[in-house]
């Protein structure tokens, strides 16, 4: 239930897998951790939600500040999700619209 | 009547109690377990923005959660913040998110308006009845 962070790398791109609840209690280190792998040099970031059981607004404000974050370091940043309740918070939101949305980390990696 | 009524001081941490709470009282009402996902995500987005409006005012008085089973679920989250902060929200065009000039703050209130709206067939933003503040009402059909 606890938010869980975890970071590896694949080619160049950094993936950092998410699990747990991602809500206005958590979504701050989940911010934290993302500014230190983008501050770390991080350019192409990948955000695995494949075990996230719970995301609110607040978990998708950390998203976008990310996201904007490395569009203007010359970055890439974008989301693994194939849960369909996921998907639809996105779609709901309009942020399916932002966000690259991939069902796997090969997706979204090109490997 | 309210059968199970809830207050938190307006910190982020019980905003997961109140969802569980939430969650606990629909199913036993009878909501169906395809929508309590819908439930859990409402009641969390309504206590968010109840929390961050007692902090953005610097109120200390709790976070009211009212929970009723009479009939269909309707659960109601009061804040105590001054209205003019409270309505008026509007869901948020995707070229407006990506936008660099939108705060995190304002893309997680507008987002959070959107999941709410879009999660819950019957919802209401209204002042509260009583002194200063607005309540979210949210009903559900319970299956019985």
């Amino acid at each position: 239930m606890e938010l869980s962070l975890a970071t590896r790398t694949v080619g160049e791109h950094t993936v950092l897998e998410v699990g747990g609840e991602v809500d206005v209690y958590t979504a701050p280190r989940l911010r934290e951790r993302l500014l230190e792998l983008i501050d770390a040099g991080a350019r192409h970031v990948v955000v695995d939600l494949g075990r996230v059981d719970f995301l609110d607004s607040t978990g998708l404000g950390v998203l976008v500040g990310a996201l904007k974050r490395l569009r203007t370091a010359g970055g890439t940043f974008a989301l693994v999700c194939d849960k369909e309740p996921l998907l639809k918070i996105f779609r709901i939101t309009a942020l399916d619209q932002v966000f690259p949305l991939h069902p796997t980390v090969d997706a979204a990696t090109g490997a | 009547m309210a059968t199970v009524r809830l207050s938190f001081s307006p910190a982020p941490v019980h905003v997961r109690t109140a969802r569980l709470v939430g969650v606990a009282v629909a199913r036993r009402a009878g909501v169906r377990e395809d929508l309590l996902d819908e439930v859990r995500l409402a009641i969390g987005e309504a206590c968010t923005r109840a929390v961050a409006l007692h902090r953005q005012y610097g109120l200390p008085d709790p976070v009211l959660v009212e929970m009723s089973d009479s009939g269909p679920y309707a659960v109601r989250v009061v804040d105590r913040a001054p209205i003019e902060a409270g309505i008026g929200l509007a869901a948020l065009p995707p070229d407006e998110l990506a936008k660099e000039s939108l705060s995190e703050d304002a893309l997680t209130t507008g987002v959070g308006f959107a999941l709410l709206a879009g999660f819950v067939e019957d919802l209401q933003v209204r002042p509260v009845e009583e002194g200063v503040g607005t309540e979210v009402r949210m009903v559900w059909p319970v299956g019985r």
